[in-house]
């Protein structure tokens, strides 16, 4: 049996929901006063840089970006193998007082964010951080929960679900892939 | 579990292409955390080193020690050197006695060839080679790489020569493999008594006058010329040698193209490099330094894990 193949968000769609977690984002802050936004390598960093285009282009100011590389962070390079790609991570700005929004492309089991949320300590103490996600797709395994989230999919343990970017991959696309039952 | 470098570290000789452009690629974005104001990562925590140096050494020990500290691992340093330890009976003695506290990484330097490569047949940590005799100082040839790559993209096709005592430099060895690898031409430049014998085998260029090889190359890697080498009779006296083969100011205003100037350290000035150069525009010589903490950290993440034993402790739980 072949895994079954299902589009979450097609092209436009996934614009939309970019535009609008630009909105909330703002809506969140009140405003766009101290706003910093921190994708997380890979994807994380283009859907930032998606929303800040959005930010820019109806409030008319250019939110400060960066990007954080959890790989050395991570809690699980003792068992995971070969040793994972070291991406790039650059902070520009100083974060201190600021009001940090981690963005990222799905959230699952939380630890990717919980590496973050180390890494970004390393580099000050901001006032404030926020977490948006273009998918929450359930199963955490820690008390890790978005603020703005571009949609909820029931996804199953074995499920993949992965966003993909035009910057990176070409196209914009939501996919869920489900496991075959056995 | 497996590291695409193996368990150890031990020369450049025996690496590929693409395992020296994954160290350099994941040394790369490793720089940025010496730029921190916490300089730290915890990648490495729990993990212990012992930095096993039975000969002087300044510069490599405390750029491993940085790189160490800066992945959060547990730093142990041993320094033998005045000690009566030769090799053979005692290195393996000081294995047994390592594996015995229950350490993960050695890194080590050792006056006599193939020490490394001794030790890691002997212990189940990994063991990364910090020189070894006259035979290879990979993590300095792997510096070298990275500074070049970092000023031209890519070393396909470009020169560097490599100057001075050639014969007993385990820096030149690891760089002429290394850059071999990555598809360089090398040469090199010293008087004939400091060149080995064999020296046209490793493919490599032999300039016998400096002029020359500022001509051709787009880098000199310009090593230290020992200052006991003239006791030994290989050279007449230590200006003779600035004569003929320092790399001056005037010899570089006379260079067809820009030239990079490197050098491991640590400089004998007015020797084997005047200060103006050293100091010049040329001189990339305190990037190598920079970029030796990240090579380092490289390695170190690179081959961590890759230990039997922290395999077998991951098996007991996340």
């Amino acid at each position: 049996m072949t895994p079954s193949r299902s589009v979450v968000l097609n092209a436009r769609a996934l614009e939309r929901t970019l535009a609008r977690m630009a909105d909330e984002i703002v809506e969140q802050n009140d405003g766009t006063d101290d706003l910093v936004l921190v994708g997380i390598q890979r994807r994380g960093v283009h859907v930032a840089q998606r929303i800040a285009a959005v930010i820019a282009a109806r409030e008319g100011v250019e939110v400060p970006r960066g990007a954080l590389d959890i790989t050395l962070y991570r809690d699980d390079l003792q068992t995971v193998g070969p040793r994972p790609i070291v991406g790039r991570t650059d902070i520009p700005m100083a974060i201190e007082g600021k009001s940090v929004v981690i963005v990222d492309d799905v959230l699952f089991t939380g630890r990717t964010v919980r590496a973050a949320l180390n890494e970004l300590a390393d580099f000050g103490r901001p006032a404030r951080v926020r977490l948006a996600v273009v998918i929450d797709r359930g199963g955490r395994e820690l008390p890790i929960q978005p603020d703005v989230v571009g949609k909820y999919v029931e996804a199953q343990a074995g499920a993949r679900v992965d966003v993909f970017v035009l910057e990176q991959d070409g196209r914009d696309e939501v996919v869920l892939e489900t496991e075959p039952v056995a | 579990m497996t590291s695409p470098l193996g368990k150890d570290l031990l020369g450049l000789e025996k690496l590929t292409a693409e395992q020296i452009g994954l160290i350099l690629d994941t040394a790369e974005p490793l720089k940025e955390i010496s730029e921190r104001t916490i300089k730290k990562v915890p990648t490495l925590r729990g993990a212990t080193i012992v930095n096993l140096f039975f000969e002087a050494s300044t510069r490599t020990r405390i750029s491993f020690e940085f790189a160490e500290k800066r992945m959060s691992a547990d730093t142990v340093n041993v320094a033998s050197a005045g000690s009566s330890i030769s090799k053979g009976e005692t290195l393996v003695d000081t294995a047994r006695n390592l594996e015995a506290m229950k350490i993960d990484m050695v890194v080590i330097r050792h006056n006599s060839s193939g020490a490394a490569q001794f030790l890691a047949e002997r212990i189940e940590s990994n063991v990364i080679n910090a020189g070894d005799g006259t035979h290879e100082h990979p993590t300095q040839g792997l510096l070298d790489l990275l500074t070049l790559r970092q000023r031209w993209g890519s070393l396909k096709g470009r020169k560097v020569c490599i100057c001075g005592d050639v014969l007993h430099s385990r820096v030149a060895r690891s760089n002429i493999w290394g850059l071999q690898k990555l598809g360089a031409e090398v040469a090199v430049c010293g008087p004939r008594s400091l060149l080995p014998s064999a020296i046209g085998e490793m493919g490599v260029t032999v300039f016998d006058r400096i002029e020359q090889a500022i001509e051709w190359a787009d880098a000199l890697n310009v090593l230290r010329l020992q200052l006991e080498r003239m006791e030994g009779g290989y050279i007449p006296s230590l200006r003779e040698y600035n004569r003929v083969f320092g790399v001056t100011r005037e010899r570089l205003d006379r260079a067809p193209k820009d030239i990079l100037i490197m050098h491991p350290g640590p400089m004998n000035r007015g020797v084997e490099i005047d200060s103006d150069v050293a100091d010049g525009p040329h001189s990339v010589i305190l990037d190598q330094v920079t970029n030796g903490v990240a090579v380092r950290m490289a390695v170190l993440y690179l081959l961590a894990g890759n230990s039997p034993r922290l395999a077998e402790a991951a098996k007991g739980g996340v």
